[in-house]
């Protein structure tokens, strides 16, 4: 009704890019779950790769996103879903994203 | 070894969790769990009108009593008409499951008859949500539900269950075990002594409590630690009932619609403890300007509401309870002479003035008027808009759980169908549902299931025959251009109660207003109560949009 007092969302370039690493539950839904997430508040995806890992219950999926100010607040929505089961942070210099590029020229 | 119908294992599943009335609609799709349903001799089914109005059951029921609570509705339309309630849930942090019949697993994405996504339209607005695709997954999904849907920081929770797995046999030799919480997180007690430490030292500290304290159970344990410490006690809207509004260290509501004098406490405070609330912007208003002074210390179940709008010095996950009592031998019995009688004084210097409070036909007499007619243990929930406000300032509310309104959707409609789920809950008491004429009708044919339940409800409708919240806000903000907020026709809601077997009093019309209230309020079943209210009379104070809570109008 009344206008959300708010500061306009800021772009995202000239962030640092940082990769996050997440084990989840393996079963159809779980990456719904999480792109919502990123893409209801604009936080841009930069990559994302999902494979599922040892038995097929779990899967892991990488992420490359832009450490804005709101990454913090990003991780601790993703390791509040049920399906997340952990959340790790490495720097853009990992290199599963750097092997892909090969892919995409 | 057992054998049965998936359907049939939903509903003894339910039983098993203590479930003793649900609310909902049949329809194809969910036809097999009804069939099963109808052999239940635990279950009371609730028949609402609208699968909108079933959802709001639930939460009434969940929000008297505090556990998970179930409401059923088919796929497509029923399930969306379901899609508000979960959402109102979802902001409110109330435990609920809503369990809703998916056609058969083969058909989906097919576009076939009655088919949506309900799955993929509620993830952002359920704890969690199962699409469950063989029988055998119910015996895990839904104890699951109710153990997500009950822990740490509660919430809705949906169960899509396909008609082909309602239909499937399953065999099994034991059911799984009743589910209960998840533990809670283990205190940081390094960040509790910080807390304690801040709260010992500071000079003008204030307790800002939120509905997380309603949820945990801490009521208690809130007023325990604010007379421990000395501290002036605000609530949010959610809140209102966690310290009795005529505790001397209460302060009220703060924010939009506060009383002047609690804002300008808040400016004061050189210390916030925030407990089980989460800075929402109708409470702090210019998130930059609230509590410009005050170091924070933010307690909260949930982590991610830590450091979400405004960065604490000292944050403490976990249950506000448990911190609370943590926190009660380390903080020193403190009087705050200096600090207390500066309230005071701000208190008497912007006194709150209810005009017409001793005329029940004025909006803040009615509110009073319907409170002395009544003790602490009936339950009053409202719709939402002007009548909301006047209700969260004016009722003299003293109990966790005697107040039910919808705060973080805001939600029109909700009052109606969330009382009939309160007196469900617990039929030995009043349920009082304060709407106004726009809200009522968004949910007014659960006035059928009112009447064929014969609960004891009373809708106290104050009708200014307009949508009288955004009438005011055209009128303040917008240059007085009103536009299609005031109603050229009138419904006469007296007839229409009467249409579905309600009874109806109108203090318009009465020789004596106030006795004609309390027989109303005190005659046993359901009755609709009308009182016309002045579409000029707007909630005050008011903060203007963009504003800092101190520069409110009015009042």
């Amino acid at each position: 009704m009344i206008e959300q007092v708010a500061e306009p969302l800021q772009t995202q370039t000239g962030y640092a890019k940082v990769v996050l690493e997440i084990d989840v539950n393996n079963h159809p839904g779980v990456m719904s779950h999480i792109c919502n997430l990123f893409a209801r508040r604009a936080f841009n995806m930069e990559g994302i790769l999902c494979m599922p890992v040892s038995d097929g219950r779990r899967s892991r999926i990488w992420l490359l996103v832009f450490e804005d100010q709101r990454l913090e607040q990003m991780i601790r929505q993703l390791e509040k879903l049920q399906d997340v089961l952990a959340v790790r942070r490495h720097g853009a210099e990992h290199e599963v994203f750097e092997r892909l590029e090969d892919f995409f020229h | 070894m057992y054998q049965m119908t998936g359907a049939q294992l939903i509903v003894r599943l339910l039983e098993r969790q203590g479930v003793k009335t649900a609310a909902g609609i049949p329809g194809g799709a969910i036809l097999p769990l009804y069939d099963a349903l109808s052999g239940s001799e635990i279950i009371h089914h609730v028949l609402a009108r609208h699968e909108q109005g079933a959802g709001f059951m639930a939460q009434g029921m969940a929000r008297v009593s505090g556990r998970p609570e179930v409401c059923f509705a088919s796929s497509g339309p029923g399930a969306t008409n379901l899609v508000t309630a979960i959402a109102d849930a979802r902001l409110d942090s109330i435990p609920l499951v809503a369990i809703t019949g998916q056609v058969p697993l083969s058909m989906i994405g097919t576009d076939a008859f009655q088919e949506v996504d309900i799955y993929g339209m509620t993830v952002p607005i359920t704890k969690h949500n199962f699409l469950v695709r063989s029988v055998d997954e119910l015996l895990e999904v839904i104890p699951a539900a109710f153990r997500i849907a009950m822990s740490g920081r509660p919430g809705p929770v949906l169960v899509d269950v396909p008609k082909d797995v309602q239909n499937q046999t399953i065999r099994f030799a034991e059911f799984p075990p009743v589910a209960t919480p998840e533990p809670l997180p283990a205190l940081d007690m390094a960040a509790v002594e910080e807390a304690a430490r801040m709260i010992n030292a500071a000079e003008q500290p204030v307790l800002y409590l939120g509905g997380g304290v309603i949820h945990a159970g801490a009521a208690q344990a809130a007023v325990a630690f604010a007379e421990q410490a000395g501290m002036p006690t605000t609530m949010t809207l959610m809140a209102l009932g966690a310290m009795p509004v005529d505790h001397p260290l209460s302060i009220g509501m703060l924010g939009m619609h506060a009383a002047r004098y609690t804002n300008f406490v808040l400016e004061e405070a050189d210390l916030l403890v925030c407990v089980g609330a989460r800075f929402d912007d109708r409470a702090i208003g210019k998130a930059a300007q609230f509590c410009p002074k005050a170091k924070i210390v933010h307690i909260d179940v949930d982590p991610s509401e830590l450091h979400k709008i405004k960065q604490a010095h000292v944050a403490i996950n976990g249950d506000v309870g448990e911190v609370l009592e943590a926190l009660l031998p380390r903080v020193k019995a403190a009087l705050r002479k200096r600090w207390l009688s500066h309230v005071e004084s701000l208190r008497a210097r912007f006194p709150v003035e209810w005009a017409g409070q001793d005329d029940p036909r004025t909006h803040y007499g009615l509110v009073q008027a319907v409170a002395a007619a009544l003790d602490d243990e009936a339950v009053i929930t409202t719709d939402v808009g002007q009548h909301q406000m006047w209700v969260a300032q004016a009722y003299p509310f003293r109990r966790p759980r005697q107040w039910l309104t919808s705060g973080g959707l805001g939600t029109m409609g909700f009052g109606m169908p969330a009382a009939i789920g309160a007196a469900l809950a617990d039929r030995s008491r009043t349920v009082v549902c304060f709407s106004g004429d726009g809200s009522f009708k968004m949910n007014i044919q659960e006035l059928a299931t009112l009447a064929e339940e014969g609960l004891n409800v009373k809708i106290v409708l104050m009708n200014n025959n307009s949508l009288g919240l955004v009438y005011q806000q055209q009128n303040l903000f917008y240059g007085k251009r009103v536009f299609a907020s005031k109603y050229r026709g009138a419904p006469d809601f007296l007839k229409i109660a009467e249409g579905f077997g309600v009874a109806g009093v109108d203090l318009d019309t009465a020789a004596n207003p106030r006795a004609a209230l309390t027989q109303a309020l005190h005659a046993p079943g359901p009755c609709l109560i009308h009182v016309s209210i002045d579409r000029e009379e707007f909630v005050y104070p008011m903060v203007p949009p963009g504003a800092a809570n101190t520069e409110m109008i009015g009042g």
